[in-house]
């Protein structure tokens, strides 16, 4: 079966497209006091590291960063089908009174989205909670939006939005592909 | 590939590779253990029904706590004070609480095949929470969670197990999980209590004296000495048993110096093993109880899942 793919953002693309997200957050809050950022596992998380980088570049001060395993709080969890792996959540430190940043690759349905503010729910009660996606590609199924976009990109149901790491983690390119 | 079997019933039954992914899934489950609101939504609306036919205070609250943390509903039912007092079978006593429409049914039973004798009569999971001399799943998984905790992996380690091994299903679960893990096993136990042809379950070496089997050894297991089981028949004196067989600190010092002594519990001090060894810095056993429920946490996860294929 032929698959058509795209590349929609390069390695400088996705570069300068979080560099303004990480402008955009400080502009918005005023600066790092009190925000923590929380990475969804398995992409925003490395996101969620890019973006730490970047604040303590442009503030000169370090951002604490977590990530969150939605796995256990999927809304699609079935009698019949295998259960998913359980990755690791790792937040250490209290989100009690913070101003979160959750952080993932690609926005979709939003379900995710809605897993991941229920497990960081269950860990505390932040402040406020904002969301940072590198691609919103439309077609939500909950009231879900983000606050930081990378780029909007209208994708129809049968594409897939793929973000690329290398081994070090790092971002390298988001794929189109039609199927 | 996930965890596609219906129930759990024994390690004997399990791949090296569903071994691995209970394991890992219960080391991730592990932080929940640790926060303020010790809960996740995974089973809920699910029911979890604690059938246990043999006194348990270890085992039947750890797998409870596991499913009140995935957001379970539990029922324990033990036999001393249900039905079965009036003589109701194992098989009607199932069918009665399948009517109820449980989810998952953990079971303890004295005899050996009752867990698979209930999990192919009733479209409900079977979690295997010991029977008889045969199997005990979920404690062989949650030791091989703390060795692999401390030792990486468990390839090429020797394992020393010592006590009462015909009477053990810590002991044959354990074989079974840690040959397919790689790693060897060394027994040691009084005679009348080693049974013929144990070396033919894994990788295992049946030793003559306890100093033998800890030789060198990674990990030190010490099996209660289960006095309600043998009687009168099988050792001259607790005393006796305790002086050839017992685990103290010279003979801890046989093994590597920085050996995992462990124990499933409950432990009878100063006759299988020594306070100061059970509380000393070799000593896992805590972890073990710890780890415990994160492993039932993985089980219960994983069989809530898996398809209604008939083994």
């Amino acid at each position: 079966m032929k698959t058509d793919t795209t590349i929609i953002l390069d390695g400088v693309g996705v570069k300068r497209a979080l560099t303004r997200i990480a402008h955009e957050i400080l502009e918005r809050n005023k600066g790092v006091n009190e925000l923590v950022l929380v990475g969804i596992r398995t992409g925003g998380v490395h996101l969620a590291e890019e973006l730490a980088t970047r604040l303590n570049e442009i503030e000169g001060e370090k951002v604490p960063v977590g990530s969150v395993d939605i796995t256990m709080y999927r809304d699609d969890i079935k009698g019949h089908t295998a259960h998913l792996p359980v990755g690791k959540t790792e937040i250490p430190f209290s989100v009690e009174g913070k101003k979160v940043i959750l952080v993932d690759d690609v926005l979709f349905t939003g379900r995710t989205i809605r897993a991941a503010m229920d497990a960081l729910m269950d860990h505390g009660r932040p402040d406020s909670i904002q969301l940072a996606v590198l691609i919103d590609r439309g077609h939500r199924e909950l009231p879900i939006r983000a606050d930081f976009v990378g780029r909007n990109v209208p994708t129809s149901l049968k594409e897939k939005i793929l973000v690329h790491f290398d081994k070090e983690n790092h971002p390298v390119e988001v794929v189109l592909k039609k199927s | 590939m996930g965890f596609m079997h219906k129930d759990i019933l024994g390690l004997q039954f399990l791949t090296k590779e569903e071994i691995e992914l209970l394991l890992n899934t219960a080391e991730n489950l592990k932080e929940i253990n640790s926060r303020d609101i010790k809960k996740v939504p995974t089973l809920r609306g699910k029911t979890i029904v604690n059938l246990f036919y043999e006194a348990s205070t270890r085992t039947r609250t750890s797998f409870e706590i596991a499913a009140k943390r995935l957001s379970a509903d539990t029922v324990n039912i033990s036999a001393s004070t249900s039905a079965v007092q009036k003589g109701e079978t194992l098989l009607d006593t199932a069918r009665n609480v399948e009517a109820m429409k449980p989810d998952i049914i953990v079971i303890r039973h004295g005899i050996s095949g009752a867990p698979e004798y209930l999990a192919k009569r009733g479209s409900y999971s079977v979690i295997n929470a010991g029977d008889g001399a045969h199997e005990h799943p979920s404690q062989g998984l949650l030791d091989m969670l703390t060795m692999r905790e401390k030792l990486g992996s468990l390839e090429g380690r020797k394992v020393a197990i010592v006590g009462d091994i015909t009477h053990s299903r810590v002991a044959r679960s354990n074989i079974y999980g840690l040959t397919k893990m790689g790693a060897h096993i060394h027994l040691a136990g009084p005679p009348t209590m080693m049974p013929m042809g144990i070396e033919r379950l894994g990788n295992v070496t049946v030793c003559g004296t306890i100093r033998e089997a800890v030789d060198g050894a990674d990990v030190i297991m010490m099996l209660r000495i289960q006095q309600e089981r043998q009687g009168k028949t099988l050792m001259p004196s607790i005393r006796e048993y305790s002086r050839y067989f017992g685990l103290n600190r010279d003979i801890v010092k046989l093994a590597k110096p920085d050996v995992m002594v462990m124990h499933p519990g409950p432990m009878n001090r100063g006759v299988e093993i020594c306070s100061d060894v059970a509380d000393g810095p070799n000593s896992y056993i805590l972890q073990q109880v710890e780890n415990g429920v994160a492993v039932r946490m993985s089980m219960l996860y994983h069989v809530s899942g898996g398809d209604l294929a008939t083994e």
